[in-house]
């Protein structure tokens, strides 16, 4: 793939282009350098832009403070992104934990048990999941899911989980089905796609002969998957993984919709509660003084360092997964 | 229970939690479009696309000024963000290919595919809204550009890619400069796929709202001024989501299951627009 390299001494060369393409080649490949840079600088831009925003906030807070009061007090200027922080943390941990051990599975029927005239219709419907717009997931979420969760799965949980010790204080709270555990469970349903999509192609990468090998000595579908699948492509699923925590932790409608958006902090994951990108969405247009703007882009500085670093890992897991496979065959 | 049991009955078991997941992910997807269709098609009608959004208490009415701006704040973001994302998708492919620069241009790049938009919504918010005094149209489809620019740059890449070498190095041979070799033999190869791309940045904005919230805002009124507050649908959906009227409520179904038509339309298309494209080349 790398064989396009010509040589741009003797491609700029006029003398060799008798009709002028030295100008040419010189305007367009500036003007597709300059798009290229225009990339790298709105990332430079959006940290700038978001680091002098927060600065009337940390200035006056004190970064530390910021992130560890859960005060929020509009009226008094007190302003701490703890409960949003842990909205955030807690319902994408949730997303996960649903989420991943359907991916896979998702991700196994399509490689290993799908039969062949299947496996584009699954994947395409599977990949519509994440085409559907998240303000879509919010309003399905808000008025259909929210109401069937509070009836139907929440008092199941209390009556279930809700009653073993230490854990089960976490599955408390009043049956509004407007809650931070809610917001997870959609916030699930939304990653499923892109975790799975992900796993499928990470998984199809693995040479035939190791499956066939395993196969061979007499291993069962899932010795395959589990034993020699599984750890081969390692880094792929965890890039994977990433990806979709870095999703779940910056969605914004579909969580504003239904977490209840109450800067309380609880233990009960059926307690209403919010996320930092939930508690810009709602507050953002409505914030008057300098301090109460600043502090909300401050916990989008937070949001946004958080996401970097999930994003960044997936990304160098992807790519060290595709440098391996690019190393074997 | 002997080894041999076990394993099998491990394996039976696994495999059909695996054809469980499959069912639960594809059963949300058939009720979340059972509940869109169920909710939002009697709303559908003619009534939508030619009356205005409803105040407060009023009857009636429909999102004519909601879906003209969502139009004009898509078509503005693509117009912004595409040519960026093809040319810096042709930097990758040739010019830039193996070296630092590109790499690091395409790990910014997907990055910024994933990040926050609502993020996205802040910042330019900061650049645009706020030194310019107000929320406009343009600073909606500046914030809607920014997230469409990585989806083309990296189906360009991918696209301009699949294109051989060989037709290059021809090209080349024959003494045409690299911009033509590249413009006219390259881009025109990969014109279905580049298209794709375009297509799909389209499907990815036309849905977003929280980059919206704080630069175009919505706007009541029917208004074409791009320097004004614009209406849009992913706002009015959420407002009227909010708002405690029923026929608030039934528009913004009638608004969803449009923009998950549209939405899911668009990938159908470029599916079998790629799939075309494949089997001619």
């Amino acid at each position: 793939m790398r064989g396009w390299d010509l040589g741009d001494t003797r491609m700029n060369d006029t003398s060799a282009n008798p009709r002028g393409g030295a100008l040419g080649d010189t305007l367009f490949r500036g003007a597709s350098l300059v798009a290229a840079l225009t990339v790298l600088a709105v990332l430079g831009a959006i940290i700038l832009m978001l680091v002098k925003g927060s600065m009337p906030a940390l200035g006056k807070f004190g970064f530390l403070h910021f992130i560890t009061s859960a005060e929020w007090n509009p009226v008094t200027e007190q302003f701490g992104a703890l409960s949003p922080i842990t909205g955030t943390l807690v319902s994408s941990a949730i997303a996960i934990i649903i989420g991943l051990p359907v991916s896979f599975g998702i991700a196994l029927f399509i490689t290993e048990l799908c039969p062949v005239w299947l496996k584009r219709p699954v994947g395409t419907a599977i990949e519509l999941l994440a085409a559907i717009p998240s303000i879509i997931y919010g309003m399905w979420g808000l008025f259909v899911f929210a109401p069937f969760f509070a009836e139907h799965i929440q008092p199941l949980l209390t009556a279930t989980l809700g009653r073993l010790p230490v854990i089960g204080a976490l599955f408390e709270g009043p049956p509004l089905g407007i809650s931070v555990f809610t917001a997870g469970v959609i916030l699930a349903i939304m990653i499923i796609p892109f975790i799975a999509s992900v796993m499928r192609d990470v998984f199809n990468t693995v040479r035939r002969e190791l499956r066939e090998s395993a196969y061979g000595l007499g291993c069962t579908t899932w010795e395959v998957v589990w034993k020699v699948v599984l750890p081969v492509t390692r880094a792929g699923v965890t890039g994977a993984v990433m990806l979709g925590l870095g999703r779940a932790l910056g969605e914004t409608m579909a969580v504003t919709f239904v977490i209840g958006n109450s800067h309380d902090l609880n233990t009960g994951l059926f307690w209403p509660g919010n996320s930092i990108a939930s508690t810009i969405a709602n507050e953002f247009t409505e914030a008057d003084g300098e301090i109460y703007t600043s502090s909300l882009i401050a916990l989008g500085l937070v949001l946004f360092l958080i996401t970097f670093i999930v994003l960044s890992l997936a990304r160098i897991m992807l790519i060290r997964m595709s440098r391996q496979d690019g190393a074997k065959s | 229970m002997n080894l041999y049991a076990r394993r099998k009955l491990l394996n039976v078991f696994n495999l059909t939690a695996s054809v469980l997941a499959t069912a639960f992910g594809l059963f949300f997807l058939v009720w979340l479009l059972w509940v869109l269709f169920a909710r939002g098609f009697a709303h559908l009608d003619p009534a939508l696309f030619t009356h205005d959004m409803p105040g407060p208490g009023s009857e009636g009415g429909g999102l004519r000024n909601a879906i003209t701006g969502s139009l004009m704040l898509t078509v503005l973001g693509v117009i912004f963000g595409a040519p960026l994302g093809v040319m810096a998708g042709i930097y990758l492919s040739e010019y830039g290919r193996g070296g630092w620069l590109a790499a690091t241009v395409r790990f910014v790049s997907d990055i910024l595919l994933s990040a926050p938009s609502i993020v996205i919504g802040v910042f330019v918010y900061e650049i645009m809204v706020a030194p310019l005094g107000g929320f406009s149209g343009w600073s909606g489809a500046v914030a809607l550009a920014i997230i469409a620019l990585p989806v083309i740059l990296r189906t360009t890449e991918d696209m301009m890619l699949l294109v051989p070498d060989t037709m290059r190095e021809a090209a080349a041979a024959l003494g045409a400069p690299r911009w033509k070799v590249i413009t006219r033999v390259v881009l025109r190869a990969a014109r279905s796929g580049v298209m794709t791309g375009i297509l799909l940045s389209v499907a990815r904005i036309s849905g977003e709202t929280a980059p919206l919230l704080f630069t175009a805002l919505n706007n009541q009124f029917f208004s074409l001024d791009m320097s004004r507050p614009m209406a849009n649908l992913p706002v009015t959906i959420f407002n009227f989501a909010m708002g405690p009227y029923d026929n608030w409520h039934d528009l913004a179904w009638a608004g969803s299951l449009l923009i998950t038509l549209v939405v899911l339309g668009l990938n159908i298309l470029t599916r079998a627009f790629l799939r075309g494209g494949n089997q001619k080349g």
